[in-house]
Parts: C-alpha cells; sequence; structure tokens
C-alpha cells in the first residue's frame, strides 16, 4: 500500500510504530526518500495526523498510517482536516479492541471510521479492500478522491490484509508535477491574496454555510462515488453482506452453499462511506435474508438494516477478539435461514 | 491633522505586512505588540511573500487575520507538527509558529519538544503569560507558585500543580536549536531586544540556519486583574526570577 | 517648533496606558472623549514636548501611533 502511495504521487508520509502496519512505515522509510519525498516518524499519531495537515495545507499528497488505537489518537486531527477542506490518506490496519486489544485482524472501527470517530458534522470517504491488489487500486484511487473532494480518505485494511501477500501488477506511476494546481494551498501569498486555512469561524452563521457546502460536496460523494461488488445474486435467494477480508472468506461459503444446492450470493461494499444502500434495497425486494457476516459484535448490519428495513430477513454473525469466521461457520449459520 | 510635509518626516508606522484588522486582544496586552513586532520584522526583511503564520488555539487564535501573508490554524498544542509538515513540504517558506503557554507547554509539549529536536528550520514565537488567557484565567503549566489562577484559587500549590515550567531551558538542552532565547516587553529597552531576537531568529530561518525558539515574558492584564503599567511592574519585578531573560543558545 | 510629532488612531486606541507610561516627555494623557468601541482615549496634551523618540508608538499594543520627527537628526526606530 506505502508503494501505491508512492506510484499514487504522494511524496509526505508521516507515521508511527504500530503493529499490524509497520511494515508500511518500513517501506516508506526506505523508498520515500528515494522520490525526494519526505518520510516523518513522528513521535506519536497525534504529532503525525498534524503533520499531514500542515504538508497538505501546503500542497502535497500526504499520508499515514496505523491500526485502531493509533487511529483513535488521530480523530481529533481528521475532524480538523475535514474542517478545514484538506486532503489526506489515512490508512487503518485494523485490529482486535477495544482498548490495547490485540495485533489480531478485526473490523470494529466500522463506526469509527464511518459514522465519524472525531468530533462535528463530518464524513470521510472510506475504502475497504478485500485483496493486496484491490488495496494498490484503492490507495491510488483514495489520493484522486481525496484531492477531488477535498476531503480526508481513509483505506480501511484489516491485520489479516496488513500481514498477507499476494502478487500483484503496479500501475504507472503519477508524476506528482503534473496533479492539478491547488490554488487554495499555502504556498506563499506571493501576486496573490493570501490564503488562510482554518476551520474557526466565530460566526454561527460563517460556520453553518461552511457546513452547508461541505454536506452537499458528501451528496456529490453518495451519488457518484458508492462502489459495491454483487457475486452470485441473480438468482439467489439468500445473500451475505460482508466486506474486507470477511467477503473473501464468504466468497467460499457461497461456493459451498450452491454446491449443496443453496441459491447463496453475496454483496461486498468497496466504498463503506459512501454506504450502497440501494443495491442492498433492490436485492431485499427479491431474497428471504440478508445475513451481514464482520468481525465485530455488529456495526455495518446497522447499515444494511437501514437499508432493507422489514423487506427482509436481517440476520447478524459476529467473530470478535480477532477470531476469524470460518467457510463453515458462515455456511451453517446461512442454513439456518435457507429452509 | 496635515502635517508639515516639508519639516517632518514619518519614523514610525503601521507595518506594511499587517492588515487593517483591528486586534481583539485586550487592552495592554502584549500580544498585540509582539504582533507588531514580528511584522515590521518581516517587512525588514522583506519576507512578506513568503511567510506562513501557524496559528494556535488561545487569545491569538484567530492571528493570521491580522496578517498579510499566508496562514493556518493549528489545533491545541498542534502548530509546532502543522508547521513541521509545511515546511517540509516548501523549505522556501518562512514558517514560524505564535503560541501560549497553554498550547505550546501544556497539550502541546510532545510537539513542541520533537520539533525543536529534529531540529525543524521553523521559528517558534512562545509568549508566555503564565495563564490561560482565552478560556479565562486557568492556571497554566507556567503560572508562578502562589499565583492566584482560576482553577487555583488558593495559589498555585506545587504539591498540587507542580512548579513553573521553564520551556526555554528545556529546549537549550536539546542538540539541535540554533537559537534559543527569553525577552520580556516591559520596558522600552526589553522591547527593542525582543524585536532583535525576532529578527535574528528570523535571520537565522532565511539562512537555513534550524530551530529557533523566542520565549517572550508576556502580560495579561485582564486574568491578573491589573492595569497594563501594572502588569510591566510585576514582569519586571517578580516574573524574571522564575524567568530569567538572555540567550540561552546561540549556535550560529 | 516641537522636534517630533504623534498621530494616535482614536478608533484603534483602548486607553490600556501603555504609551503614557512609556512617555518620558509627559506629552500623553487621558482625554474626556470615548471612541466608538467605548474605550476613553489618549490625546496629545502637551505637543510642544514631543521629541519623537517613538517610544509611545513601540510600546502600543494596538500599533495605533504614527510617529514624525524633524528631518535633519539621525532615523531610528
Amino acid at each position: 500500500m506505502a508503494e501505491a502511495g508512492i506510484r499514487a504521487g504522494c511524496r509526505a508520509y508521516f507515521g508511527y510504530p504500530i503493529t499490524p502496519q509497520n511494515e508500511l512505515l518500513e517501506y516508506m522509510a526506505a523508498h520515500m526518500p528515494k522520490v525526494g519525498g519526505i518520510f516523518i516518524q513522528a513521535e506519536s499519531e497525534v504529532a503525525a495526523i498534524n503533520m499531514c495537515y500542515g504538508a497538505s495545507a501546503a500542497g502535497a499528497r500526504t499520508m499515514t498510517s496505523s491500526s485502531s488505537p493509533g487511529i483513535s489518537l488521530k480523530m481529533e486531527g481528521i475532524s480538523y482536516l475535514a474542517g478545514a477542506d484538506l486532503p489526506t490518506v489515512l490508512i487503518n490496519v485494523v485490529r482486535g479492541g477495544p482498548g490495547l486489544g490485540n495485533i489480531a485482524p478485526a473490523q470494529g472501527d466500522y463506526f469509527q471510521a464511518t459514522k465519524g470517530g472525531g468530533h462535528g458534522d463530518y464524513r470521510m470517504i472510506v475504502l475497504a479492500p478485500a485483496t493486496i491488489p484491490e488495496s494498490i487500486e484503492l490507495v491510488m484511487l483514495a489520493f484522486e478522491l481525496a484531492d477531488r473532494y477535498r476531503v480526508p480518505v481513509m483505506v480501511l485494511a484489516d491485520g489479516m490484509l496488513g500481514q498477507m501477500m499476494e502478487p500483484v501488477l503496479f500501475p504507472e506511476p503519477v508524476d506528482p508535477a503534473a496533479l492539478p494546481a491547488k490554488p487554495w494551498a499555502i504556498t506563499g501569498a506571493r501576486g496573490r491574496r493570501p490564503n488562510r486555512i482554518s476551520s474557526y469561524f466565530l460566526d454561527p452563521a460563517e460556520l453553518s454555510a461552511r457546513n452547508v457546502k461541505r454536506q452537499r460536496r458528501y451528496q456529490q460523494i453518495e451519488e457518484q462515488e458508492i462502489r459495491y461488488e454483487e457475486h452470485e445474486t441473480a438468482d439467489a435467494t439468500l445473500v451475505v453482506a460482508a466486506y474486507g477480508s470477511v467477503a473473501r472468506i464468504a466468497r467460499t461459503a457461497v461456493r459451498m452453499a450452491r454446491s449443496e444446492g443453496i441459491k447463496l450470493g453475496l454483496l461486498r461494499p468497496i466504498t463503506v462511506w459512501p454506504f450502497p444502500y440501494s443495491p442492498l434495497r433492490a436485492l431485499s425486494r427479491r431474497v428471504d435474508a440478508i445475513l451481514t457476516v464482520e468481525m465485530n459484535a455488529g456495526q455495518m448490519v446497522e447499515d444494511v438494516r437501514l437499508a432493507v428495513a422489514e423487506r427482509a430477513e436481517t440476520p447478524f454473525y459476529g467473530k470478535l477478539g480477532g477470531l476469524v469466521p470460518t467457510p463453515k461457520d458462515i455456511l451453517r449459520e446461512v442454513k439456518r435461514y435457507a429452509s | 491633522m496635515p502635517v508639515n510635509a516639508k519639516s517632518m518626516v514619518k519614523v514610525f508606522e503601521r507595518p506594511k505586512s499587517l492588515t487593517d484588522v483591528q486586534f481583539t486582544y485586550c487592552p495592554g496586552c502584549h500580544h498585540g505588540l509582539v504582533t507588531r513586532i514580528i511584522a515590521h520584522t518581516i517587512d525588514e526583511l522583506g519576507l512578506q511573500e513568503r511567510t506562513v503564520v501557524v496559528a494556535p488555539v488561545g487569545c491569538s487564535v484567530s492571528m493570521y487575520e491580522w496578517f498579510h501573508f499566508d496562514g493556518i490554524q493549528a489545533s491545541h498544542g498542534r502548530a509546532c507538527a502543522v508547521a513541521t509538515g509545511i515546511k517540509r513540504v516548501n523549505p522556501h517558506l518562512i514558517v514560524f509558529t505564535y503560541q501560549g503557554d497553554g498550547d505550546l507547554a501544556a497539550i502541546g509539549t510532545a510537539e513542541s519538544i520533537h520539533a525543536a529536536n529534529r531540529g525543524e528550520n521553523i521559528t517558534v514565537v512562545f509568549i508566555n503569560n503564565q495563564i490561560y488567557g482565552m478560556t479565562g484565567g486557568q492556571m497554566a503549566p507556567t503560572t508562578l507558585i502562589g499565583q492566584w489562577a482560576t482553577s487555583c484559587p488558593t495559589g498555585r500549590d506545587p504539591a498540587l500543580a507542580g512548579y513553573p515550567i521553564r520551556f526555554a531551558e528545556i529546549v537549550a538542552q536539546l542538540d539541535a536549536p540554533v537559537y534559543v532565547t527569553r525577552q520580556s516587553l516591559y520596558d522600552q529597552k526589553r522591547i527593542m531586544a525582543t524585536k532583535r531576537a525576532i529578527k535574528k531568529a528570523f535571520q537565522y530561518q532565511v539562512e537555513d540556519k534550524g530551530y529557533s525558539l523566542v520565549e517572550i515574558l508576556a502580560n495579561c492584564p485582564t486574568n491578573w486583574r491589573m492595569s497594563p503599567v501594572e502588569t510591566n511592574r510585576r514582569l519586571a519585578d517578580e516574573v524574571v526570577k522564575s524567568y530569567p531573560l538572555g540567550d540561552l543558545v546561540d549556535r550560529v | 517648533m516641537p522636534k517630533g510629532k504623534i498621530v494616535i488612531d482614536k478608533e484603534r486606541c483602548k486607553g490600556c496606558g501603555l504609551c503614557l507610561a512609556f512617555c518620558a516627555q509627559d506629552v500623553l494623557a487621558y482625554s474626556t472623549e470615548y471612541n466608538q468601541s467605548g474605550y476613553n482615549i489618549i490625546w496629545v496634551k502637551e505637543p510642544e514636548r514631543c521629541i519623537g523618540c517613538a517610544f509611545c508608538a513601540q510600546a502600543c499594543p494596538d500599533i495605533a501611533i504614527e510617529v514624525y520627527r524633524e528631518k535633519k537628526p539621525k532615523q531610528g526606530k
């Protein structure tokens, strides 16, 4: 994911050690200088996100990465980035929680990522890769979307993806110099009025106006940037909703179920914000149940239920503490609704 | 009143790199003074087109509105990290943070110390008025022993709240900083000395020499509950005892 | 003819009194006037005594004072 960042034209990375994403930091330490980029191991995740804030304000494509506890420390910074309309890309390799938890894969940060862990009305585009090749794609996309909409974008991976190796094909690198200009950036008020980057507006009317403008941008993102994948749902009577690593496991469960004559399909959100409500709503009109499977106590299931309402059953199956569901687990749950 | 142009020449005026915005500071507050000194320095060094102010959270929170150059708002305590990000991306920019004692020496201690320890080529202007001004007069890490504040109503008690923190001395222990000084503003000589110190700090940054910190003993008439003139007396007679003035590091 | 002269921006002045304390020639005093912000502002009570040293202007936190000096003497800030 680090190489993808560099190829996306990222020239400023600020990180802090935390398993399971240390390799990303170490890769940046070795490779960022080679492209004349900036690498700083900050004194904390709080400092790292604020360095991103400054570097983004100066016009660079910036990235920081961490894992759950570190991401919690960055929440204030994310709110400030959103409030000052600054783009940046964050990678969260989610681990078992809450608290210190462990370093096993988990998905317990879904709410924090999609419902806003920081203060104030803000949204963050959240992309959830299920494979290593896809995470390359989504990191590149993250930088694209961050600059286009001037928002922070998070790539929500997990400990499994963090420790996995898969062959990948790297896309052609983007030349940062060829990126569109950022007239709003802090570059020195030479021949122009001073630029001021801030989220501080004492006058409620002005702060409200800025919020309304930003909310319109979020609606635009919801209209244009939803991404998801449907697998074997055409004739499905039952569907599993899952993202990230769990979606890969669910694909095996689909194959197993089909071999036993159960018409199971899979819907995999790729953007968990903006969330794919309408495809789920459409499916709920012609299936008996949509089983949400997550590595947490039930978070995305709330969005599934928002989409489905009473049209179909919306059971949940989750594993906690870093335990990972197996295809058999999922198949067993599916069978309870197949009769 | 029209000035008799022939015989008189203007020798002192508002700096060009200041906007016309009225300062929101209380009457007699030294924040305004330091803002002028910085602006005059930037005029004299001709830096207006490449300077960036990183504003803190505190009385000077909207300080980027006073200056006629780019400015950015940092969250409370994080100005030095924000400044690091900006300076690293664009070393041509002259980047300075302007922070109060709460912002720099309480919540922002880690960011402040580590930016200094990395030797970031930035200038940190640290306003030490021994109190939290914006929020109404609470105790700060720099509040003197026995000094009244709203959150130490019987005077700061070291057994409960420790001792006044001498941040310039702390930073002076680090190897990277090239210029660390403490100045004040309570009389004409101190104002001139502060001007020289700030000019030197900016000059070192222009010459890529490295990190500089200018700590300024300043007043807070409102929350010290004194007149501006009395605050200068307090600075001269009492505060300097806990915070000795002068250059601590000048490695250039 | 006084060697120096100052002009106070009445609307910027907050009546803090620092210029009074810094002026070595007792040129300044509180006026009976209040500006639009309600501050009791300073005025040039004894213009004749002004030597244009700019101590007042350097001490003013709101930079409300401009200073002029007779042409001949050495410039200084």
